[in-house]
C-alpha cells in the first residue's frame, strides 16, 4: 500500500475575535490508497476546516499557520494558486453536506458535469457528453438521458448528492473528500449513498477522507478513524479499535451517547390514556387557481394511536412521512380534516378557536430548532410565564413556578431574567422544556427536540427527559427521524410512512421482531446497525 | 449595536451632516435677520461678494442663505411626516397580510401591487395638482406613493417570523392572535423597518423637492426645489441660484442614506457573523 | 405553452390594472375642488358660461355618477382621453405626437443605466475592499442622493453653456432641416445629456444592487462546489455568480420602470425635450387636468407593458419559474 495523503502538524489560525485562536492545532493524519479515513467530531471541532485547507477553500481570514499536507509528492498547502486549481477536481475532489444548495440552480446537471472536463481541458465536446452520461450511469441515477438535461430543482436530495458524486469522480481523483455528505439525507437514502461510496472505492481504489459527526456512519464505512475535538486530535486508530476499545474519555462519551443494541427494559404502562388519536386525517392541497391543477398530499391518512399516561411513545419516520403534521395536529397548530384528538376527555379537534385557547394548556410542545423556538426579544421569564398568566394564574405564583422549573431543568432560577441569546442550543432546549412544563400539560409533544443538537448535548437533554419522566410521570409523544434516539427514551415506537401508521409496538418488538417490510428497511438503514447487533450480543 | 454603528465612518459622517442641517433648520430665525421672502438687496447679487449675504441674492433680491435655511425646515418636515404617514399605512397593511395570509393577504397584496405599478412620481404630481399644492397635500401625496414598499417589506418579515417556532409556542400558551402579532411578531420586524424608514425620509425629501421644482410646492413655504425651479430659466446668468439649493439637497439626502446604511449594517450584522470554526 | 398562458394571464391582469387606474382618474377629477365642468375646461375657458354648459352636456355631468363613469370608461376604451381646451386638440393626439420622444429617451436611459450599472457592479464586487471599489460605491451613493433635475441643470450649465460641447435644449436643431443620417446624428447629440442624466440615478441603483447581489451569491454553496471542481475565478464569476446574481437586478429594474417614466417628467422639463413628460409639465401651469390625467394613464400603461416584458425575460432566464406553475 502507498500513502495517498499525509498531513503533518497542520495548524490553522482563526481571525481575531473568534472564540479560540486556532481552528485546527497540530493535526497529523495519513490516508493510504483505497482506504476510508473517517474524521469524527462535533460542530466546531475543526474537521471541516482541515478538509477545506486541503482543497484551498478556507474562508477569508482563516489561514494555515504551520504544517504541511503531502499529496503526489507535493505540499498542497503551499502550491501556487494556479497549480492548486489544476489539482482541484482532477486528482483531489470534494463533495459537500447540503445537496440542495451545492448545485448551481440555473445550470443543467449535464453542463455542470461537463464543466469539470472543460476546466481541466480534457476530451472533445462530444466525448465530454458521453463521459457525463457514463458517470450518471455509474452513480446509478435513473434515466441518464433525462437527468443530463435536468435542472437541480427537478431532482430529490439523494439524486442531487449522486450528481455531486458524479461530478467529483469525473476525472478519477486519487482522493475524495466527503464533508458530511449524508447528514442532510433520510436514513434510507443515507444508506444508499454510503453503499455507493463503498462500491466506488472498491472499483476505483481511491482514498476517501470522510467527515462525519455520526459514529453509526463510522461503523458502516471506516477503515481508520480520527476523533477531533476543539481543533485537536484526541484519538486515532483502526475502526475496530476505536469502536470496541476507545481510549480517550471524549470518544467514550461520544460512543456512549449513541445508543447501542442495549434496549431499555420495558415498563409497566398505565391503563388511562393521556392522548387518544382516532382516524386522524389531514390533506394538503397545493396549486389550484386559474390554470394550475390541484395537487393533494395526504400528510396524515387515517391514523389512530394512543399514548398512555406516563408513557413515552416514539413516532418515527423519514421526511415527508407525516410525523410532524401528526404532532402539529395533535396540539391543533394544524386543524385536521377529520378524526378526533382526545385529551383528558375533550376532543381538541372539534373545539372552536375561543374554546381551544382555554384548553391549549393540556398539550404542550418542545420544538426542534433551539434558535427559533424562543423569541429573541423576550426575557426567559416572559417566555415561560406568558401562558400561565393568560390562563389566569397570578403573576407572582407563575413567576415563582417558573424559577422552580428552571431549577428542575438544570439552569438555575437566575436564568429567568436573561435573554435567549445568552444561552447555548442545549440550554435553550431546557428552557423550552421548562416552558412546556409550566402549563401543567397532560401531554408533551417533542418534535425532533434533540435533532439539532450535537451528540453529547443530545445525550444530556435525553437524560433530562428521562429523569423528568420518572419524577413527574410525564406523557410524551416523541417525534424523531432517528430510530436510535427513539430506542433510548421510548416505551413504545410507532412507525409512519407516507401519512400512514405502518407499525406500532414496544421498543423490543420493533427492534428485534419487526412485522412490516418498511420497518425492517428502516432498521437495516440505521448506520452502524450491524455493529449495534454485535454490541447487543 | 451602537458600537457597531459608531465604528462606521460613513454613518458617523451622516449623523454629523444631518445634525448640522437640523440645527440650521431649527435656529434659522435666530441665524438670519431676514425672512426668505424679504427683498434685502439688488437682485442677482453674486455669492461671496457681500459678508452679510454670503450666498448672494435671487431674482427678486432675496437672501439665498436665509432661503436655504428655511428650505431645510420644509424638506425635513415633509420628509419626516410623509414617512410616518407611509409607515402608518404600510405597517398595519403588511402586518395583517403577512400574519393572516389567505384572502386578507391576497386582497392587500393586489392593492399594494396596484399602487406599485402606477408610476409613483406621476401619481404624486396628479394628486398635488388636483388637490392644490399645500404642505398637507404634498405630504399626503408623498406618503401615498411611498407606502407600498413598506407594506411588502413588513409582510415578508412577518411571514418569516410567523413561521418561527416561538410563535407556535405563543399560540400553545393560549395567547390570542392579535396579541401574538403585536407582542411577539412585530417587535422582531422593527430593525428592517427602521432602516427602510431612514432611507424613505431621504426619498421623500427628493420627491418633495422635485414637486416644488415643477411648481407644485406650497406657495407659502420656501423650499429648495422651488428655489431651483425659479432659477432654472436664469441658469446662464446666475448659476449659483440653482447650485446651492442642489448641494443642500445632496448633503441632506446623502446624510440620511449614510445613516440608513450604517443602521442596516449595525442591525443586520449577518456579514460580521462569519469567521467561526 | 406555459409561457403563453403566463403571458395571457399577465395581459388580463394588465387590463384590469388599467381599468382601475381609469376609475382612479375619474374619482380624482370629481374629487378636485370646484365644479367638474370648470375643472375640465381648465384655465382655457374658466369664464365662458356657454362652454361650461356645453361641457356639462357633452360629459353628462348632470347625470348620476355611475352613468358618467360608464361614459368615461367607454371613452377611454375607444382611446378618447378627452379634449384639451388649452391646446385645442384631443388629448390622445397630443400624447401620440409626443410619445416617440419619450420612448426614445426612457429606453436609451434604461439601456445605459442597466448595462453600465451591472458592469460597474460586477467590477466593484470583483475588487471588493479595494480603493477602486470604495471609489465606485461612494460615487454611486452620491448619484443616488442627487436630484435628477438638478443634475440635469448642472449638466446643461457645464456641457452646454460653459463648454459648448453638446446642445442643452430640445430634440433637434430648430430650422436646421437635416434629413436622414444627419438628422439622426443631430437627434443623438440632443439625446446624450438628457439620457445620461436620467440614467445616472438608476445606474447608481443597479450598480449598488448588482454589487450586493454578486457578493451575496459568491458565498453560496454552489460557488464552493465550482471552486472544488477546479474552475478558474473568471469562469466562476461569469458562469456561476453573475447569472444567479443578475436575476434580482432584473426584477428590480422591472419594478423601477415606473420611476424612470416619472423621472422623464423632470428631465424633459429641464431639456425642453418634447415628450409626454414635458407635456405634463406644461399642462400643470395651465391646470389642464384632462391632459395631466391622460399622460398619467398612458405612462402607467407604458410601465405595465414594461413589467410584462421583464416578466418574460425573467421566465427565459430562470428555468425554475415555468416549471413551478
Amino acid at each position: 500500500m502507498s500513502t495517498t495523503l499525509s498531513i503533518e502538524h497542520l495548524t490553522i489560525g482563526l481571525p481575531e475575535g473568534a472564540d479560540r485562536p486556532y481552528a485546527v492545532e497540530d493535526v497529523s493524519m495519513a490516508i493510504e490508497k483505497g482506504e476510508i479515513l473517517c474524521v469524527v467530531g462535533e460542530s466546531g471541532s475543526g474537521k471541516s476546516m482541515t478538509a477545506n485547507a486541503l482543497m484551498g477553500l478556507l474562508p477569508p481570514g482563516v489561514n494555515v499557520k504551520a504544517g504541511r499536507a503531502v499529496f503526489e509528492a507535493r505540499d498542497v498547502i503551499r502550491l501556487p494558486e494556479a497549480e492548486k486549481q489544476a489539482l482541484r477536481g482532477a486528482s483531489m475532489a470534494m463533495i459537500f453536506q447540503e445537496p440542495m444548495t451545492a448545485l448551481n440552480p440555473l445550470m443543467r446537471i449535464g453542463d455542470q458535469i461537463v464543466e469539470v472536463f472543460a476546466a481541466h481541458d480534457r476530451y472533445t465536446q462530444s466525448e465530454r457528453r458521453e463521459k457525463a452520461l457514463a458517470l450518471i450511469r455509474e452513480v446509478q441515477l435513473p434515466d441518464p438521458e433525462k437527468i443530463i438535461r435536468a435542472y437541480p430543482f427537478q431532482l430529490s436530495g439523494g439524486q442531487r448528492q449522486r450528481a455531486m458524486i458524479a461530478m467529483a469522480l469525473a476525472l478519477e481523483p486519487k482522493l475524495l473528500i466527503a464533508d458530511e455528505p449524508t447528514t442532510a439525507l433520510d436514513v434510507t437514502t443515507q444508506a444508499q449513498i454510503l453503499k455507493l461510496i463503498l462500491d466506488l472505492r472498491e472499483k476505483r481504489g481511491m482514498a476517501v477522507m470522510f467527515i462525519t459527526h455520526d459514529f453509526g456512519v463510522v461503523a458502516e464505512i471506516a477503515d481508520q478513524v480520527i476523533v477531533m475535538r476543539m481543533g485537536k486530535v484526541v484519538e486515532r486508530g483502526s475502526a475496530a479499535e476505536v469502536l470496541e476499545n476507545p481510549q480517550h474519555d471524549y470518544t467514550k462519551r461520544l460512543l456512549e451517547a449513541i445508543p447501542t443494541g442495549r434496549l431499555p427494559e420495558a415498563r409497566q404502562l398505565s391503563e388511562t390514556p393521556a392522548l387518544e388519536i382516532k382516524g386522524l386525517r389531514k390533506v394538503y392541497r397545493t396549486g389550484g387557481g386559474l390554470f394550475k391543477p390541484v395537487r393533494e398530499v395526504r400528510a396524515v391518512d387515517d391514523v389512530s394511536l394512543t399514548v398512555a399516561r406516563g408513557e413515552v411513545l416514539g413516532l418515527v419516520g423519514e421526511s415527508g412521512s407525516g410525523k410532524s403534521t401528526l404532532g402539529r395536529t395533535a396540539v391543533r397548530l394544524v386543524t385536521p380534516d377529520g378524526g378526533q384528538v382526545m385529551v383528558g376527555g375533550t376532543d381538541l379537534a372539534a373545539l372552536s378557536d375561543e374554546e381551544l385557547r382555554k384548553q391549549r394548556h393540556k398539550v404542550q410542545m418542545v420544538f426542534q430548532d433551539p434558535y427559533a423556538s424562543l423569541n429573541p426579544r423576550q426575557r426567559i421569564m416572559g417566555a415561560i410565564t406568558d401562558g400561565p398568566i393568560t390562563r389566569g394564574i397570578p403573576r407572582k405564583e407563575a413567576e415563582a413556578r417558573a424559577r422552580e422549573l428552571l431549577e428542575i431543568v438544570g439552569l438555575g432560577a437566575d436564568a429567568a431574567s436573561r435573554f435567549p441569546h445568552e444561552f447555548s442550543g442545549g440550554q435553550r432546549q431546557r428552557i423550552g422544556i421548562a416552558r412546556a412544563l409550566a402549563m401543567d400539560p397532560e401531554l408533551i409533544i417533542a418534535d425532533e427536540a434533540v435533532s439539532a443538537l450535537d451528540v453529547s448535548i443530545q445525550a444530556q437533554v435525553l437524560d433530562l427527559l428521562r429523569e423528568l419522566r420518572e419524577k413527574l410521570e410525564l406523557s410524551i409523544l416523541f417525534i424523531t427521524h432517528d430510530l436510535r434516539v427513539a430506542a433510548q427514551l421510548c416505551d413504545r415506537i410507532a412507525v409512519m410512512q407516507k401519512g400512514k401508521l405502518v407499525e406500532i409496538g414496544t421498543v423490543h418488538d420493533i427492534f428485534l421482531n419487526p412485522q412490516q417490510d418498511y420497518t425492517r428497511k428502516l432498521l437495516a438503514a440505521v448506520p452502524g446497525a450491524d455493529w449495534d447487533q454485535q454490541g447487543a450480543a | 449595536m451602537w458600537k457597531r454603528f459608531r465604528s462606521n465612518i460613513g454613518a458617523m459622517v451622516g449623523v454629523v451632516l444631518l445634525a448640522a442641517v437640523i440645527l440650521i433648520a431649527i435656529f434659522a430665525p435666530l441665524i438670519f435677520a431676514n425672512t426668505p421672502w424679504q427683498m434685502v438687496q439688488r437682485p442677482f447679487l453674486a455669492p461671496f461678494s457681500m459678508d452679510s449675504l454670503p450666498l448672494g441674492t435671487d431674482t427678486l433680491g432675496r437672501d439665498v442663505a436665509a432661503q436655504l435655511a428655511y428650505g431645510a425646515r420644509v424638506s425635513l418636515l415633509v420628509g419626516l411626516v410623509s414617512t410616518l404617514v407611509a409607515l402608518l399605512i404600510g405597517v398595519p397593511l403588511g402586518a395583517l397580510a403577512g400574519f393572516y395570509g389567505g384572502y386578507v393577504d391576497e386582497g392587500a397584496m393586489r392593492f399594494t401591487e396596484f399602487f406599485q405599478t402606477i408610476p409613483n412620481f406621476a401619481l404624486a404630481i396628479v394628486l398635488v395638482a388636483i388637490f392644490e399644492p399645500t404642505l398637507a397635500s404634498i405630504t399626503l401625496a408623498i406618503a401615498i406613493v411611498s407606502w407600498p414598499p413598506v407594506a411588502r417589506l413588513v409582510r415578508a418579515e412577518v411571514m418569516s417570523v410567523r413561521k418561527r417556532e416561538f410563535v407556535d409556542a405563543a399560540t400553545l400558551a393560549g395567547l390570542s392572535k392579535p396579541r401574538i402579532l403585536v407582542r411577539q411578531v412585530l417587535p422582531n420586524t422593527v430593525s428592517p423597518i427602521i432602516v427602510m424608514a431612514s432611507l424613505m425620509v431621504a426619498t421623500a425629501i427628493l420627491l418633495e423637492s422635485s414637486l416644488s421644482f415643477l411648481g407644485l410646492g406650497d406657495p407659502n413655504a420656501m423650499s429648495w426645489g422651488y428655489m431651483i425651479g425659479a432659477a432654472r430659466t436664469v441658469i446662464r446668468s446666475a448659476w449659483w441660484l440653482s447650485f446651492f439649493p442642489g448641494i443642500a439637497i445632496v448633503i441632506t439626502v446623502l446624510a440620511l442614506n449614510l445613516i440608513g446604511e450604517g443602521l442596516n449594517d449595525a442591525l443586520n450584522p449577518h456579514l460580521s457573523r462569519k469567521g467561526k470554526a | 405553452m406555459t409561457i403563453l398562458i403566463a403571458i395571457l394571464s399577465r395581459l388580463a391582469k394588465a387590463a384590469l390594472t388599467l381599468l382601475a387606474i381609469a376609475v382612479l382618474n375619474f374619482c380624482l377629477l370629481h374629487a378636485a375642488p370646484g365644479d367638474p365642468a370648470v375643472v375640465l375646461a381648465g384655465e382655457a375657458g374658466a369664464a365662458d358660461e356657454q362652454m361650461i354648459a356645453q361641457l356639462r352636456e357633452r360629459f353628462g355631468l348632470d347625470q348620476p355618477l355611475y352613468v358618467q363613469l360608464g361614459k368615461y370608461i367607454a371613452g377611454i376604451v375607444q382611446l378618447d382621453l378627452g379634449y384639451s381646451f388649452r391646446q385645442s386638440a384631443p388629448v390622445i393626439d397630443l400624447i401620440a405626437e409626443r410619445l416617440p420622444a419619450t420612448l426614445l429617451l426612457t429606453l436609451t436611459a434604461f439601456v445605459i443605466s442597466l448595462t453600465c450599472g451591472i458592469a460597474l457592479g460586477v467590477a466593484a464586487a470583483a475588487r471588493v475592499g479595494k480603493v477602486s471599489d470604495s471609489l465606485l460605491t461612494t460615487l454611486a451613493l452620491l448619484f443616488y442622493a442627487t436630484p435628477l433635475y438638478w443634475l440635469a441643470l448642472m449638466a446643461v450649465l457645464v456641457f452646454s453653456v460653459w463648454l459648448g460641447w453638446l446642445p442643452g435644449f430640445g430634440y433637434e436643431t430648430v430650422g436646421a432641416d437635416f434629413s436622414g443620417f444627419a438628422r439622426a446624428i443631430d437627434i443623438l447629440k440632443h439625446l446624450i445629456l438628457p439620457a445620461l442624466t436620467l440614467g445616472l440615478f438608476f445606474m447608481a441603483v443597479y450598480m449598488r444592487m448588482t454589487r450586493a447581489s454578486m457578493l451575496e451569491v459568491s458565498t453560496a454553496d454552489f460557488v464552493k462546489t465550482a471552486k472544488a471542481k477546479g474552475l478558474s475565478g473568471a469562469v466562476i464569476r461569469r458562469r456561476h455568480i453573475l447569472r444567479n446574481a443578475i436575476l434580482p437586478v432584473v426584477t428590480l429594474a422591472g419594478l423601477q420602470a415606473g420611476q424612470l417614466v416619472g423621472g422623464a417628467v423632470l428631465t424633459e422639463t429641464v431639456f425642453a425635450w418634447p415628450g409626454i413628460g414635458r407635456l405634463m409639465f406644461e399642462s400643470l401651469a395651465a391646470r389642464d387636468y384632462n391632459t395631466i390625467l391622460g399622460v398619467f394613464l398612458v405612462s402607467a400603461a407604458m410601465v405595465i407593458l414594461f413589467n410584462i416584458v421583464t416578466d418574460i425575460v425573467y421566465r427565459i432566464v430562470d428555468p425554475r419559474i415555468g416549471a413551478r406553475a
